[in-house]
């Protein structure tokens, strides 16, 4: 494969796999998830 | 694959106290030597006509100190106290953790004793010579193994957003020293880069701008999405924005780069994708600025009496206006006027004192009485001097380069009806002095605030001593 096209599908295929993540994260958004994730830092307190 | 990692019933903290009291030492060293080259530029006179204490060689001692001593020190300590408490895990590796604290002091060291008797490979922000360069990598590699090996022995199903972020941060900068120093050994202390030409400047703006994207500011993000919800007392604004943020800060920093060779043999189209890709940047770095900020409602009352709170803030406020000022310095028209002008370094130092800085200070004045069994620092009212000289010192700082370097970029431009040069250069070396000298009062400013820290640091950890805290029993996340 020519490198320019081989450049072309790298650039192409991030910015899919970003849109996605995006959705993904849009569609999770209420989630207990993250919900969990967010109170990570606190659940270390033991006052 | 499994993993063991040692059923530590504490966490391993000894590291995190060494490396959280260093971070402040080499603050007050590099921010000193960072006074004197400031105003060695008001008055040349001051480098005493040596060729150790001239500008270019303290020069980039100051720069590794205040980023790479500084702030080094200071990601190692955050990054090890993170990841331990959102993990719910001892450290991984331990003793390599502690070798880690050790092989980063020798390379400072390295740094302070080569620096100044003029061994550089002559890249900024990575003049180091090869041999220190390998010493970084071996200790970087056991940084990662250290790291990594925490997160992957984790007691919680999720990895909190902070380690996404120093993740990418300790990945990232493996991946640019390597590839950024690669050289052709010429003996002892002495080489040439593997790279030549035009190809050789790009390699080195693709380090040195992610140095900037990825060390001073993954990094320090990473410090931001911890610190701030704990010193708030609630959880970060949105999570879903975090990741987004995250996501999108990782594919675009990577092509900002070019920016830093706008005008020159670079070609055209990489100038226009860097300038494309700079003004991107600005979506995400708003996204994590508006997280944190938004991390503070229902809790602004508590920056009246908190002035940690206030460092935290105050950074998240620089890192929104040099993140609005980098990309527009960015465009191609504007860069024309800026580069190579002092507006360039008031824009480095609103980043670097008003982000770094104070979001460090910040974490560290938060950690450092807990890791010595302290309810809060031996004096609040320090940490509120501390703040008002910080915030005072930076507005003098930032305002003098604007005014100077402005002005010095028209001076260079300005043209007579016959198409001469108006000005000469030395013209507009002159103009500059008395801004000079008000950058180096903020500077002072500065540094004063952090030697007022040391003290207060000493004080705390004198009359406390070492404590170990327990890792939290994690039946109900298992």
């Amino acid at each position: 494969m020519e490198i320019t096209t081989l450049r072309i599908l790298v650039t192409v295929v991030s910015f899919i796999v970003f849109v996605g993540i995006m959705v993904w994260t849009w569609q999770h958004r209420n989630t207990s998830d993250f919900e969990d994730a967010a109170n990570l830092p606190f659940e270390d307190d033991q006052s | 694959m499994q993993f063991l990692n040692t059923q530590s019933t504490t966490y391993h903290d000894d590291v995190i106290r060494k490396f959280a009291i260093m971070a402040v030492v080499w603050g007050v060293v590099g921010m000193l030597v960072g006074v004197i080259i400031a105003a060695q530029l008001c008055w040349p006179e001051l480098n005493l006509g040596l060729p150790w204490t001239s500008f270019g060689r303290l020069r980039p001692l100051h720069t590794n100190a205040v980023i790479f001593a500084f702030g080094g020190s200071t990601l190692f300590a955050t990054s090890y106290y993170v990841v331990q408490r959102t993990c719910q895990v001892s450290l991984f590796l331990p003793k390599l953790a502690n070798l880690t604290f050790w092989g980063w002091q020798l390379v400072i060291l390295s740094a302070v004793i080569s620096l100044p008797l003029g061994y550089t490979q002559a890249k900024e922000y990575a003049e180091l010579e090869w041999p220190i360069d390998i010493l970084i990598a071996i200790v970087w590699v056991a940084y990662a193994v250290v790291f990594f090996g925490t997160v992957g022995t984790r007691k919680v199903k999720h990895i909190y957003v902070a380690n996404w972020f120093f993740g990418a941060f300790i990945l990232t900068v493996a991946l640019l020293h390597i590839v950024n120093s690669a050289a052709v050994p010429a003996g002892w202390m002495k080489s040439y880069s593997a790279y030549a030409g035009v190809q050789d400047a790009m390699v080195q703006w693709w380090y040195g701008h992610n140095a900037v994207g990825f060390f001073l500011t993954a990094g320090f993000l990473g410090i931001m999405y911890y610190f701030v919800p704990k010193q708030a007392g609630r959880p970060v604004y949105s999570y879903s924005l975090s990741i987004v943020h995250f996501w999108a800060l990782i594919f675009t920093y990577m092509w900002a780069g070019p920016h830093h060779l706008h005008y020159t043999a670079l070609p055209d189209w990489t100038q226009s994708l860097g300038m494309a890709f700079s003004l991107i940047l600005l979506a995400p770095s708003w996204g994590g600025m508006i997280n944190g900020m938004m991390t503070m409602s229902g809790a602004w009352h508590k920056l009246r009496t908190d002035p940690i709170l206030r460092f935290l803030v105050v950074s998240l406020s620089f890192y929104g206006m040099s993140t609005f000022e980098g990309p527009m310095m960015a465009i191609k028209t504007v860069n024309s006027l800026s580069h190579y002008t002092d507006w360039t370094v008031g824009h480095v130092h609103s980043g670097a004192l008003g982000w770094v800085g104070m979001v460090s200070i910040g974490a560290l004045y938060f950690m450092i009485p807990r890791l010595f069994g302290q309810k809060q620092m031996h004096s609040i009212k320090a940490i509120e001097v501390h703040f008002w000289l910080a915030t005072t010192g930076i507005v003098l700082y930032i305002a003098a380069l604007w005014i100077s370097g402005v002005m010095e970029g028209l001076m260079w431009r300005a043209i007579n009806a016959d198409g001469t040069l108006t000005y000469t250069f030395v013209e507009s070396v002159k103009a500059k002095h008395p801004y000079y000298i008000i950058r180096t009062i903020g500077g002072l400013l500065y540094l004063s605030g952090m030697s007022t820290m040391l003290w207060n640091v000493i004080k705390t950890a004198t009359s406390g001593k070492a404590a170990t805290a327990n890792i939290p029993a994690v039946a109900a996340h298992a």
